[in-house]
């Protein structure tokens, strides 16, 4: 039972490969847009996961010089996740403001439907 | 001069991204167009300076903040970004003056100014793609200029534009979520973001190459295949250059994809070529099977299509398959040809997709069938049109010929005639589809819609011509594209294992 420690003790990286599938498989099954965009979101938050999770050391601390430690976590992972945070917020309020308009123009956000609409026109 | 001098990389980068805000607060047409102009007049000579720099003294190396490298953010330009930045810069400074009037034919006055706004973003992105020397950099970069590419495309008066975007929009994410994961994965392994740096790392000790530096290969080059448009990943294209703006293509097909190809090149050549084997895994049979591909099937659509933007569209994706090819194949020759066409295609299609703006502003339509004998009415821009599309093709004298050439001449390095006879037989397809259009704008009667119809104004007619004249210039001289290109495929294989 080798395979299932290392997969135990690797659960992390179980639990971020998941939640990738999980999102790239709302993304591309679904047809409505907004959950489409939920799905996406899941997927860049996998990423977050996959970058913050190696940079914590057990018993480590905030990376500040004191004397009293010598184990510190390595802040740089999480200061990258905090930009990729902002991308994937101002991914989601661009795409949201996309399906407002297309809500406008077509009223519909099914994807299926759309493509209907302009293949009779 | 001497205070600047040093910190060209920097600027690069900034001046647009001043601009970008300036244009955004100012909020009216001309100011920001203005703005736009002067912004991106100044780029060729900040890249033409660093370029000669690069070629006469080395690879500059510029830390952001005075951190150095691999603490801090490097910028650093060797001969590959030097030549896609004075690429991409130069491109964005002929095609501006055509956008006043094509910008203000197809945008409500009211958006103009944050159009300009955008379009300054994309151009800080895709410079800062090029320049940066640090793969986080890239992926912040890369999102700046698609975030902002989406809102140009979703700024076409078609509705599908919309539909157009935000298909774009789901795609080009999920292509830098996978090119991020991919970043992660080496950043796990190497603990630096650096890409010297992580050259540096994963260097000759990683011979029995580890499963996740093969896992992070294959991430970031699906990723960046979305975002260059690589064949069964280009689905977002078509659509997207149909229903933009007429100038939001021109600058896209010129620039976009040329940046995301770019990146390509470095990770493969700079940084995994490095790392592992190229020859033990099948990396570069993939890429060459995909590129054909790409060169066959794209243009087989093109030929059937009824819309010109969108047969442009799609003989973008087998243009792409060509400089892809010269990737894959990875030998002098070869790598020369897919780099120089990278430029040749990047002017011709430019030029191409300005003369479709141009038809569309005098006739309101770009449909084939309306557009019988044009050539007629609008001489000049279509006869610039027919050189892009000599171009397009291969015909000799044309630069599109050189980088054929070159590609060909890689095929037989390798002893591929099959490749050689596939090159040709889509240069074939490519006649097809440019014959029916010619045809179609020259040797029919025009059309009474057409009758009013005429060349544009000088400052939409020159840009046009001046791509096309470049397109001539460069199939004759090529000391300037191909000579500069087969020493930058010298130094990328170079560092090859």
């Amino acid at each position: 039972m080798a395979t299932l420690a290392d997969v135990i003790q690797r659960y992390h990286y179980a639990i971020t490969i998941f939640l990738m599938m999980a999102g790239l498989y709302v993304v591309i099954a679904r047809g409505n847009m907004v959950k489409k965009l939920v799905g996406l979101s899941i997927f860049q938050t996998s990423v977050y996961l996959l970058y913050v999770e190696p940079g914590k050391i057990l018993g480590g601390t905030a990376p500040i010089i004191d004397p009293a430690f010598s184990v510190y976590s390595n802040p740089l992972p999480h200061v990258l996740m905090l930009t990729a945070i902002v991308v994937g917020v101002a991914t989601l309020a661009l795409g949201l403001a996309l399906v407002v308009r297309i809500n406008e123009a077509y009223g519909t956000i099914e994807e299926d439907e759309i493509v209907e609409m302009d293949r009779e026109t | 001069m001497n205070a600047v001098w040093p910190h060209l990389p920097i600027l690069q980068v900034i001046v647009p991204l001043f601009g970008a805000l300036l244009a955004g607060l100012l909020r009216r047409a001309g100011p920001a167009f203005a703005v736009a102009l002067v912004a991106s007049w100044l780029m060729p000579f900040i890249a033409g300076a660093m370029l000669w720099q690069v070629l006469t003294t080395g690879p500059i190396s510029y830390h952001i903040g005075g951190w150095p490298p691999p603490w801090g953010i490097e910028y650093r330009v060797d001969a590959l970004n030097g030549f896609v930045l004075v690429l991409v810069s130069a491109v964005g400074a002929v095609i501006m003056p055509f956008a006043r009037r094509s910008v203000a034919f197809e945008i409500e006055e009211g958006q103009q100014a944050w159009f300009y706004c955008m379009y300054l973003l994309c151009l800080t992105g895709l410079l800062g793609i090029a320049v940066t020397g640090d793969a986080f950099n890239a992926f912040v970069f890369l999102e700046i200029s698609s975030l902002s590419t989406y809102v140009l495309i979703a700024l076409g008066r078609d509705r599908r534009a919309l539909l157009a975007a935000f298909q774009y929009l789901i795609m080009g994410t999920m292509g830098a979520t996978f090119y991020i994961i991919g970043v992660g994965l080496l950043y796990l392994l190497t603990g630096t973001l650096n890409l010297v740096d992580i050259a540096g790392r994963l260097g000759p000790e990683w011979t029995n190459h580890s499963r996740a530096i093969v896992a992070a290969l294959a991430f970031i080059t699906v990723g960046v295949s979305l975002k260059l448009a690589l064949f069964p990943l280009h689905a977002w294209l078509p659509n997207a250059y149909a229903y933009a703006p007429s100038w939001v293509t021109v600058f896209l097909s010129a620039t976009a994809t040329k940046v995301a190809i770019y990146l390509l090149a470095r990770f493969f050549f700079s940084i995994f070529g490095v790392a592992i084997d190229f020859r033990d895994l099948p990396v570069t049979e993939i890429v060459i099977a995909l590129s054909v591909a790409a060169m066959l099937v794209a243009s087989l659509i093109a030929v059937f299509q009824t819309d010109l933007k969108r047969m442009l569209a799609y003989s973008s994706v087998a243009q792409i398959g060509y400089i892809t090819l010269g990737i894959g194949l990875a030998n002098l020759a070869g790598l020369t040809g897919g780099l120089v066409h990278i430029v040749n295609h990047a002017l011709m299609k430019a030029a191409l997709f300005l003369a479709v703006g141009a038809i569309f502003l005098r006739v309101g339509t770009v449909r084939l069938s309306d557009l019988a004998g044009i050539g007629r009415k609008m001489p000049l821009t279509m006869t610039a049109f027919t050189v892009a599309c000599f171009g397009l093709v291969g015909t000799p004298g044309t630069s599109g010929f050189i980088s054929k050439w070159y590609l060909v001449l890689g095929a037989l390095d390798k002893g591929w005639w099959v490749l050689v006879f596939l090159i040709v037989a889509s240069s074939l397809i490519a006649l097809l589809y440019v014959g029916r259009v010619l045809e179609i704008v020259w040797l029919r009667e025009p059309l009474p819609a057409l009758a009013q119809a005429s060349d544009p104004p000088a400052s939409m007619l020159l840009p046009i011509v001046v791509l096309a004249a470049a397109t001539i210039y460069f199939g004759l001289d090529t000391e300037w594209t191909a000579g500069i290109a087969s020493t930058t495929a010298k130094g990328l294989l170079g560092g090859l294992r």
